[in-house]
């Protein structure tokens, strides 16, 4: 019986790096060899009180592919919610109709209170800034796949160090695989000390730059992300480091055979469209992990691997 | 000088004596042991002279004994209090006070957008450093430091 069953899914530190690579192994056995109708009899629901199509069509094309059924709700203004029900309220009623309820919200720590109050398992499917773990074991799960491993990688991180969300759960699932990081991004975008202060204990390497055309050709992984004028206080310091945090084909020549470039989606301009045709450019198939290690983690929690 | 002190604050026969607590913090350490909730006599002093810092205050209750978990949690907001158990006007015990692992329902969570601040979910958190009192919420995450710290 696998550990994880009845288990929520809230951050992406619930799970053990044992935890962590059960899921990416079931991904993968998902990705060779869909075992259809496995959700035949189940039904999940997905509470979406914020719009994030990506995520919600990558959670319902996972149910669907595994023969399960889908309720709930994609934008809060349509349901009860604005009637003034309660999240609580919701959740309850929902557990009566679907073994394992899906939530985001932009509410920052909704899902963990919503996983304390159900009857049923919960996946966060994103919590404000806070957390979006079934992203982070997407990004694991692509990083091993393009890699064949996930030990001694160098990565790098670029653009919005300081409050991207996906990078800071990633850094911390990466630190318990001997990973050396380089970060870059602009001084006001930095990783957050408090990040820095959990890779010195773990004794891990990491590096911050301000550019990284020089240094690219070191990279295993590069996670792009994208850098918002509204993050700055100052919009003349955007327009003076905007051009620098974008990639583009040119800066791939002297890259390492190995190298794939991430990125979490949509990107804006952050990633060149001339990047898309080389073979570097991973982020599209990134995506199509997303299904395999959603259907991994809602078939864990069901007790059905 | 312990003449002039047992003027302004009585003694008390059997009880508890809370003293040096900042005068700032009077009320907090009020609130956090639900005093008000007390039938048994309580005498308040504040706005004492203290070397250590300033002004102080000191709480005296009688015939209540609290727990530690109780004594514990006043440590957020008067780290450097002394605990006094008496009987018979005699003191029989002294406590200092440590600050727990984790504290839940007395402080606010520092995050606008945390779920605490949203909906009738009482806090938690995880106490991650004690010196200076560094507080991670259950819910999102987030630390709330010493310089932000609210009580509910
Ligand atoms: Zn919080």
């Amino acid at each position: 019986m696998s550990s994880l069953q009845n288990k929520s899914l809230v951050s992406i530190n619930d799970y053990t790096p044992e935890e962590l690579i059960q899921i990416l192994d079931i991904a993968e056995s998902f990705e060779k060899k869909m075992p259809a109708g496995l959700l035949e009899d189940k039904v999940i629901s997905t509470l979406f009180y914020e719009p994030s199509t990506r995520t919600r069509l990558s959670f319902e094309s996972a149910v669907n592919r595994l023969g399960g059924h889908i309720v709930g709700f994609s934008e809060a203004a349509n349901s009860s919610v604005t009637k003034g029900e309660t999240l609580k309220d919701t959740v309850l009623t929902v557990s009566n109709y679907s073994d394992l309820i899906v939530i985001r919200h932009p509410v920052e720590g909704s899902a963990r209170y919503a996983s304390e109050i159900a009857p049923v398992p919960v996946v966060n499917a994103g919590d404000g800034a806070n957390q979006h773990p079934t992203q982070t074991l997407l990004d694991l799960y692509s990083i091993r796949k393009t890699q064949g491993t996930l030990d001694g990688l160098n990565i790098f991180m670029v653009g919005d160090l300081k409050y991207g969300r996906t990078v800071h759960s990633l850094l911390i699932a990466l630190s318990e695989f001997n990973t050396t990081f380089n970060f870059i991004s602009p001084e006001e975008l930095r990783v957050p000390e408090g990040y820095k202060l959990i890779l010195e204990k773990k004794g891990l390497k990491y590096y911050e730059h301000t550019d990284f055309t020089e240094i690219i050709s070191r990279a295993d992984i590069v996670y792009m992300t994208r850098v918002q004028r509204e993050r700055f206080s100052d919009p003349l310091e955007y327009e003076k480091v905007k051009n620098i945090y974008i990639l583009r084909k040119s800066m791939l020549e002297n890259t390492k055979e190995n190298m794939r470039i991430l990125h979490p989606l949509p990107r804006v301009n952050e990633i060149d469209t001339s990047v898309d045709s080389s073979p570097k450019a991973y982020y599209f198939q990134q995506a199509l992990n997303g299904v395999y290690v959603r259907q991994a983690i809602i078939a864990s929690i069901l007790g059905l691997v | 000088m312990s003449a002039k002190k047992q003027l302004s604050v009585s003694a008390i026969r059997n009880g508890t004596v809370i003293d040096h607590i900042p005068a700032t913090s009077l009320f907090n350490v009020i609130s956090i042991l639900n005093l008000e909730d007390i039938d048994s006599q309580i005498t308040f002093g504040t706005n004492l002279e203290s070397k250590k810092f300033g002004k102080k205050a000191i709480i005296k209750v009688s015939e209540v004994f609290f727990s530690d978990k109780d004594i514990n949690k006043i440590a957020l907001v008067a780290p450097q209090a002394k605990l006094s158990i008496i009987r018979d006007y005699e003191v029989m015990e002294k406590h200092s006070i440590t600050i727990p692992d984790s504290i839940s329902g007395i402080v606010k969570c520092v995050n606008p957008q945390c779920i605490t601040n949203h909906e009738n979910v009482p806090t938690r958190f995880a106490v991650v450093s004690k010196h200076p009192v560094k507080l991670k919420c259950h819910y999102c995450e987030k630390i709330t430091d010493e310089k932000h710290l609210v009580m509910l």
